[in-house]
């Protein structure tokens, strides 16, 4: 072999002054990347740098996952060979607009703990696999945190999203503002307000929102005890006791239900009392102390030795399953001055303007019939040609304006309904199917506590309006259909809580049927 | 009206020699062909080049300037064909699309205009979609100019680069009487940079001037006997030019050491990945100087022989970086090393993957591993023999939690509620077959639809479905095709097609005004005017002109309740033949783009203007999600309530929704929930708004008030 090792060198000193800084920006599609690398680039070009910018525009902007990549280098007169897309391993600054899309730049290598600053935004934008399922099908958030943490030399996570919203942005500027303030680039705060300003479109609100991010950036690379300020949920409200107004004779019978409250175990005080106040609420105070009397039972049969789970799960469950859904109490939501309150909040009205709220109905001869006097309903019911008849006449989509005298006036009469409805056919309905299923928890909780802590949870199953109601109905029995095949397993509480995990999975409840045949393999007998 | 506006970017056409033009590589193209004297343009918009067609018709008053004629081509078959007109005539025309795809619908025109040969260089610029980003099958280009013998330009991805190929390309198809292909990948066309710009030239020869003179050669003409000439004349004369011109003009660069044990030979595409892999390996400076021997084919086809034996010459080894499959130019380099009896190991596909995208890491190891085995002398020892990859970070995890995000119908597209509505008709009437079409409509293939089963090409979903057409069969196939694809193809292929045979099945065509998918540039159908390009005519008319008999017309998808009741007629109807239903509903991406403007200077104008928006209340939502599986809309998502009795997150609508009803018509439609209100702020109100709000605000407070005062009252509910 010729010997070429000494015109072959290595080049690898070449890197000191003249190095390539790496810039990758992870973006959902419609989130603005291209204007925060357009940005990137201005700012690189203002400071003595060339700089390129590439992208992949096309579908992957129609709300996917989009990659922007930015390289640049000081101007030394001759032009650097820079590469088209980020390689792994090989980047110094991630910027990720979402949280999941800084797990992806993670996944993908882009992020290395020996040189790569990652700055994303910690705010969630759910994808459509993560809100299509019938239970809580979101990522972990925490997961991809930890490994952000560990995966990189220096992170900067903080909502960016939030930032820009309340200075009245978008999140571009907030993230440059991060970078900014992150001091990953060798730039001055004011080079990148002058690419700001020489966009020409939204500078003020741009520029605040630039602002705001960058000093929140500083201060969380100021150091470690910046630490991100997860605001916790205030720990419930003082007691069941607080914030509540009304004629003082209800206010005397509440007084008496929060004492009962009061003198229960400690761990299940908190639940019981937003279950107690969820059906006051929904009924009425008699309402209130039906609950009270059904958690009873739950509690005579716990101990502090489970936590009380029994009660805890009871009490929740037993708040949601007396609150069911049916029109007196959408009316009734509907019609609240606090609810007209939180549209407007929500929507934005300022001054001057006026708010025109459109509602969407489409009741069915069951909702119908089960606003009926529980006589007259079962007689229509069980007549199908006269269920039919009236189905025709029902059974259509109602838009009502509750900005109207009419519309309001209506769902403000039904919502009135309220005080005859234990008289009414959905009532009975609903009562006899919680007391079975109530009687079927307490039941198996005497032999089985943690069974019974589970049966009680499957009450979650139950949600949705008519058909959804009706899938959600059958996936409750399913789930329950396998306590005979579990009978007497010491396992039987955790294949229930897997039964509902898996009925939560998928709308019509594949999952479900799935892990039932495995449940019905099982076989009896000890395990 | 393009979903992006060049309006203020074309005014950089105009620089003058010696300035400086910065923007993205698309822009640079089109001035390229400005200052090389091109007398006409046209093409067919997709990703990588949508853009160049939205430069090419934001500068037309440029073009017009100098006499430059534009054509928004009807498709590639079109755009290529066009290039007839360098047939004859010594005028430069270029022609531009999406590749392979494009190439595909173009390869008639193509192989024709290859056979008879050009007189006026012909350039045809071809926007490579390959890896990742990409949305459509991965395959080359490189087959159709082997095919076709048309010569094949893949410049290396600069500015000064691209510009100079343009150039060089219409020098090459005139000097060798043959088109040429300019090959630009998805980055490089979007990639921001410099070039110094030369002066535009006017075309000497004009479309104009042509008409006036008109000229003819039986011999150019794709007829026996000229035909069989045509095929000699590729190879004896055509060919030998062009490769004396690549040779003379070195089109092709060498860099790096002159001598030297191994070697690298790469697609100019590919040098800039060649390069930073050769500068992790520590053998290449920040501006590319490396000692490593390089030899860059800004020409892909034909390949010069010799150019490339003198390259091999004293080398041991030498690795071909060719990106995509089949292997041809590793293929034809090795036999040209065999035929010459030479030594030299030629490798490619060893080292580096023969499918795929050459990204970083992919170049990286290739190269990497190529050096080590090959010339590991030339490595630095951390290189050669490295110690443990020290990531340290188990990432294996995230794959369970990181979720997908394929990209999906943006917020308020009115093809939205069309897939609620099959959906729904689908849980009446049982599953069906369903052909997809190329499109944004395509996106119904994934969650929450799923609905479609194959794409077989733009404008031929009810094309695919042709086959289903049984009279044993007790369901009807569902095909749907875009304005976009019908105007394109689908207008004979399909539903003449389905008229002709008799077709029994259901067609649905989304009309939204534009061409979307591809940036919404306007369509014959488009109801927009347009300066230049005729459009307002109605998909309807064109499809009773075929004759269709069961026509239905929809004119705003939003409604699912009837568009649900338009396809269940259609799939149910006794009426034979094809049962087409047009829905209609502007692409909200571009409706919104049009509109906001308009809409907040009247507001600040103190006009009386009604803005929707759509909510949801949170008490009433049970968070079973179920408005979600016949969405997926981006505004419409998840929230957790802080409420420890709520296991499951309930619906929320965020500040950027259009309010444009899809929610609201769902919860309807599928009997969901009554949780969806449409919220309506009246801003300007009138004087008799602000009395009749007065008056109801009156009412509905004493109602309240009445109720509240005899009840409890929870702060926070």
């Amino acid at each position: 072999m010729l010997d070429h090792n000494a015109s072959l060198r290595p080049k690898a000193g070449a890197f000191d002054d003249e190095r390539v800084i790496k810039l990758a920006v992870l973006a959902v599609g419609g989130q603005g990347g291209g204007v925060l690398a357009d940005w990137i680039t201005d700012v690189a070009e203002r400071n003595g740098y060339v700089a390129q910018s590439t992208s992949v525009a096309g579908v992957a902007q129609r709300t996917g996952a989009t990659i922007y990549y930015v390289e640049m280098a000081r101007d030394t007169g001759r032009l650097p060979v820079f590469a088209l897309s980020p390689s792994q391993g090989d980047v110094d600054i991630l910027i990720a607009a979402e949280l999941m899309e800084a797990g992806r730049a993670i996944m993908r290598g882009f992020v290395t703990p020996d040189r790569t600053t990652l700055i994303t935004s910690s705010h969630r934008i759910a994808a459509v696999s993560e809100k299509i399922e019938p239970g809580d099908g979101r990522a972990s958030s925490e997961k991809v945190h930890a490994t952000a943490q560990a995966a990189s030399k220096r992170l900067i996570a903080f909502d960016m999203e939030k930032i820009a919203a309340d200075n009245g942005s978008m999140i571009s500027a907030s993230l440059l503002g991060a970078l900014a303030g992150s001091d990953a680039l060798p730039f001055t705060r004011e080079s990148y307000e002058q690419a700001i300003g020489a966009g020409g479109r939204g500078v003020k609100a741009s520029l605040a929102a630039f602002g705001a991010a960058c000093d929140r950036a500083l201060g969380v690379a100021a150091g470690p005890s910046g630490e991100k300020a997860s605001a916790k949920p205030a720990a419930s409200e003082a007691g069941p006791a607080a914030g509540v107004r009304g004629p003082e004779t209800l206010l005397r019978g509440w007084r008496e239900l929060a004492a009962r409250v009061e003198a229960l175990p400690a761990p299940v005080r908190d639940m019981a009392g937003r279950g107690l106040k969820k059906v006051v609420d929904y009924q009425d105070i008699a309402y209130g102390g039906e609950y009270l009397d059904r958690l009873g039972k739950a509690v005579a049969l716990d101990t502090a030795e489970h936590g009380y789970a029994l009660s805890i799960a009871a009490a929740k469950h037993l708040a949601n399953a007396m609150c069911y859904d049916d029109m007196i109490r959408v009316s009734d939501l509907k019609t609240r001055s606090t609810r007209d309150r939180r549209v407007r909040k929500e929507v934005g009205v300022r001054e001057g303007s006026i708010l025109q709220v459109t509602e969407y109905f489409h009741p069915r001869i069951e909702e119908f019939c089960g606003t009926l006097p529980a006589g007259l309903g079962s007689y229509i019911e069980s007549r199908p040609k006269l269920a039919a008849f009236l189905d025709r006449r029902i059974n259509h989509g109602r838009r009502i304006r509750t900005d109207s005298f009419v519309g309001f006036g209506m769902l403000w009469f039904i919502g009135g309904l309220r005080r005859w409805r234990r008289g009414m056919l959905r009532h009975r309905v609903e009562k006899a199917h919680l007391e079975r299923w109530y009687d079927l928890a307490l039941g198996q909780a005497r032999e089985n506590y943690a069974l019974g802590t589970e049966i009680l949870n499957c009450r979650r199953l139950i949600k949705g309006y008519s058909d959804t109601h009706v899938r959600a109905q059958s996936k409750f029995d399913r789930v329950l259909s396998a306590l005979p095949m579990l009978k007497g397993r010491d396992d039987a509480a955790d294949w229930i809580r897997r039964l509902r995990e898996a009925a939560l999975k998928d709308e019509k409840g594949d999952m479900l049927d799935g892990a039932l045949k495995t449940v019905a393999t099982l076989g009896h007998g000890p395990a | 009206m393009a979903e992006r506006s060049f309006a203020k970017e074309v005014e950089k056409l105009r620089l003058g020699a010696g300035e400086e033009f910065a923007g993205e590589g698309i822009l640079a193209i089109t001035k390229a062909l400005l200052q090389c004297g091109v007398g006409y343009v046209g093409g067919y918009q997709g990703a990588p080049i949508s853009h160049l067609m939205d430069v090419l018709a934001d500068a037309q008053d440029i073009l017009g300037e100098l006499g430059v004629h534009f054509e928004a081509s009807a498709s590639e078959a079109t755009a290529t064909a066009m290039l007839a007109a360098s047939v004859h005539y010594p005028i430069r025309g270029a022609a531009t699309f999406k590749s392979t795809v494009g190439t595909n619908v173009a390869s008639d025109a193509l192989a024709n205009l290859a056979s008879g040969g050009v007189t006026g260089g012909a350039l045809i610029i071809v926007g490579e979609d390959y890896g990742e980003g990409s949305s459509i099958m991965q395959e080359r280009s490189h087959a159709f100019a082997m095919k076709s013998q048309v010569w094949l330009l893949d410049p290396r991805p600069n500015l000064p680069s691209i510009v100079k190929a343009v150039e060089d390309g219409f020098e090459l198809s005139e000097v060798s009487n043959t088109p040429v292909m300019l090959q630009v990948r998805i980055r490089c066309c979007h990639v921001h940079g410099h070039f110094t710009a030369k002066d535009n030239k006017r075309p000497p020869m004009t479309v104009a001037d042509a008409l006036s003179a008109p000229r003819r050669d039986t011999g150019r003409i794709v007829l026996p006997p000229a035909s069989f000439l045509h095929e000699k004349e590729k190879v004896a004369k055509r060919w030998p030019a062009a490769v004396d011109f690549i040779r003379s003009r070195k089109i092709n660069e060498i860099f790096g050491s002159d001598h030297g044990s191994i070697g690298i030979v790469m697609q100019g595409g590919m040098y800039n990945s060649v390069i930073r892999a050769l500068q992790r390996l520590g053998l290449a400076d920040t501006y590319g100087d490396t000692d490593v021997p390089l030899y860059v084919l800004n020409a892909v086809y034909p390949l010069v022989d010799d150019e490339f034996l003198t390259f091999c010459e004293g080398k041991q080894a030498v690795l071909v970086v060719e990106e995509g499959q089949p292997n041809y130019i590793e293929q034809a380099f090795a036999a040209m090393l065999h035929k010459a009896g030479r030594g030299t190991r030629l490798v490619g596909k060893e080292y580096l993957p023969m499918a795929g995208e050459y990204t970083g890491q992919v170049m990286l190891d290739g190269i990497g591993s190529f050096l080590r085995a090959e010339a590991p002398h030339l490595l630095p020892g951390e290189v050669r023999a490295p110690n443990k990859m020290g990531d340290g970070v188990d990432t294996a995890d995230l794959v369970h939690v990181v979720p997908g995000r394929p990209p999906g119908f943006c917020i308020g597209c009115p093809e939205r509620p069309i897939f609620a509505a099959t959906k729904l008709v689908e849980q009446e009437l049982g599953k069906h077959h369903i052909a997809s079409d190329i499109g944004c409509h395509l996106f119904s293939i994934m969650p929450p639809f799923e609905l479609g089963a194959t794409t077989m090409g733009y404008g031929l979903g009810p094309a695919s479905a042709s086959a289903f057409n049984s009279p044993d069969a007790k369901r009807r196939s569902i095909s749907f095709v875009g304005d976009g694809g019908f105007w394109h193809n689908g207008l004979t292929s399909s539903v003449g097609n389905a008229v002709f045979n008799k077709n029994d099945g259901v067609i649905v065509i989304v009309d939204n005004f534009y061409s979307a998918a591809t940036g919404g540039q306007d369509i014959l159908s488009s109801r927009a005017s347009n300066k230049t390009k005729s459009t307002k005519h109605p998909i309807t008319e064109a499809v009773k002109g075929m004759g269709v008999k069961w026509l239905r017309h929809i004119d705003r998808t939003y409604d699912v309740g009837k568009m649900q009741e338009t396809l269940r007629e259609a799939l149910t109807t006794e009426e034979k033949g094809p049962k087409v239903i047009v829905a209609s509903s502007e692409c909200m991406l571009n409706r919104q783009r049009r509109e906001r403007p308009v809409i907040d200077k009247a507001i600040k104008g103190g006009e009386r203007v009604v803005k929707p928006k759509f909510g949801v209340d949170e008490d009433i939502c049970t968070g079973d999600h179920a408005c979600m599986r016949l969405s997926g809309c981006p505004s419409l998502s998840v929230k957790s309530l802080d409420d420890p009795l709520r296991d499951d997150p309930v619906a929320s609508i965020d500040q950027n929704c259009v309010g444009c009803g899809n929610c609201g018509e769902v919860a309807d439609a599928a009997v969901l929930c009554p949780s969806f209100y449409r919220a309506d702020v009246v801003h300007n109100p009138t004087g008799w708004d602000r009395f009749l709000e007065r008056a109801r605000r009156a009412v509905i407070d004493l109602l309240q008030r009445r109720r509240e005062n005899r009840r409890l009252v929870f702060a926070d509910a």
